[in-house]
């Protein structure tokens, strides 16, 4: 079954907590990765590994680039996962 | 035809280690002069406060120089007992011939095997690996192991994303014959699908062919931090787990953990994916030494045997990796208390 906006937008707010020890309630599509929720280049690595993980999905490096935004991470693995 | 080779096997073990370190001390004050960057950001990246530059009458060889007399006095020796100096280092400023050979010339002992290893900040561990294997099958009874770079050399000071890493220093060990087991299995191998991830570039042909192209600069050290730091901590994780199985340890019977220095968050990463236990002493070298590719494990290794003498004999899992991208590990026992001299 195809992975839904909300249950990756679920699982990369545990995993951003988990990464940059930051408030849950703060983490929403709009907010911007490094500007908004202080994950830095190294800890959106971090990020980008667990979610591969989670959902079972490649992240190239040039997508890594692109992904300002929670939305862009969570858009992304949504229209890659299975 | 039936050629002769000893059947029986020596082993080895590290019988002695040493640091040097050039004497100026370079803040990240000084080094965001040339930089759009400050010290919080440098040492929320990679944890370095400070490192060593060597200033330009001081080349690679005489650091290694005043290394390895350390490392060979330390082992109870003189220059005369090394027969064989296995070099690694990438900042060398000549092709031919090695830096090994006008090491041997310092020494005073011309006569011993001596070559350099191209692994950047493996070689260190692919060197370790060498000399076991020599030791042992008594190709060679005592070898030189030098680390030793001048980065500065070969960093460009602009560079926002190098100029606050790379540093300068020289390490050594000398590893000859043992009762015991003293260097685990090697771990070792590449992963040269990504090589454009660290290089230094323009070759010298490049550079020769095109005198006066300001664009075509001398050669220098350009990284992929991202793709550098992902490998480095998500496939260098389970090699150094592998070098530590091979050696018949676990994280929690391991003593110390020294990897390459490469970055405070790689190593910080790497504790965390290994799920090394608190008891584990683990090396941060990189926080006054900054990275100086295949020096920075002897250097951390010195600098905790100073700070902690309790360590000596302890086992130590060396992990290295590097431009290749290449990556070698294995367990050793740290050497034991320096042979103290009778005067």
């Amino acid at each position: 079954m195809a992975l839904t906006v909300d249950e990756v937008l679920a699982g990369i707010k545990e995993i951003v907590v988990e990464v940059a020890g930051i408030d849950a309630n703060i983490i929403a599509m709009d907010k911007k990765f490094t500007d908004d929720l202080d994950v830095d280049s190294l800890s959106m690595v971090e990020v980008v590994v667990a979610a591969e993980e989670k959902f079972g999905v490649k992240i190239p490096d040039e997508e890594v680039t692109k992904m300002a935004t929670v939305g862009d991470a969570v858009n992304f693995i949504v229209a890659n996962g299975k | 035809m039936s050629l002769k080779f000893a059947q029986d096997v020596t082993n080895a073990r590290i019988l002695s280690v040493s640091a040097y370190r050039p004497p100026r001390v370079v803040s990240n004050s000084e080094i965001i002069q040339r930089i759009d960057s400050t010290d919080e950001w440098i040492q929320q990246r990679t944890g370095i406060q400070t490192r060593h530059f060597a200033d330009a009458d001081e080349s690679l060889i005489d650091m290694a120089e005043k290394s390895a007399l350390i490392a060979i006095e330390r082992a109870g020796m003189t220059a005369q007992d090394i027969d064989a100096v296995i070099f690694a280092t990438i900042s060398y400023p000549y092709q031919a011939p090695s830096a090994a050979t006008e090491l041997l010339v310092r020494l005073g002992n011309v006569k011993a095997a001596a070559f350099d290893i191209s692994a950047a900040c493996a070689g260190f561990c692919y060197g370790v690996a060498l000399a076991n294997d020599l030791v042992r099958n008594k190709t060679a009874k005592n070898v030189l192991v030098m680390g030793a770079e001048k980065l500065s050399d070969f960093t460009d000071p602009e560079d926002r994303a190098t100029a606050f890493i790379f540093a300068d220093g020289a390490g050594a060990v000398v590893i000859g014959p043992s009762e015991d087991i003293g260097i685990g299995p090697t771990v070792w191998g590449a992963s040269a699908e990504t090589r454009e991830a660290i290089v230094l570039e323009p070759s010298f042909l490049e550079f020769k062919k095109n005198p006066g192209n300001a664009d075509i600069g001398w050669p220098n050290i350009i990284q992929q931090g991202q793709t550098v730091f992902r490998w480095a901590v998500y496939e260098i994780a389970p090699i150094a787990l592998r070098a530590l199985e091979a050696a018949g340890l676990t994280p929690e019977t391991l003593e110390v953990f020294i990897p390459h220095q490469a970055n405070d968050r790689i190593i910080e990463s790497l504790v965390k994916s290994m799920k090394l236990p608190e008891s584990v002493v683990v090396a941060h070298d990189i926080r006054t030494s900054g990275n100086t590719s295949s020096a920075s494990i002897p250097l951390a290794m010195d600098a905790l045997l100073a700070e902690k003498p309790e360590l000596h004999g302890k086992s130590a899992l060396l992990v290295g990796f590097g431009a290749g991208l290449v990556y070698a590990g294995q367990v050793v026992e740290l050497p034991s208390r320096p042979v103290q001299k009778s005067n």
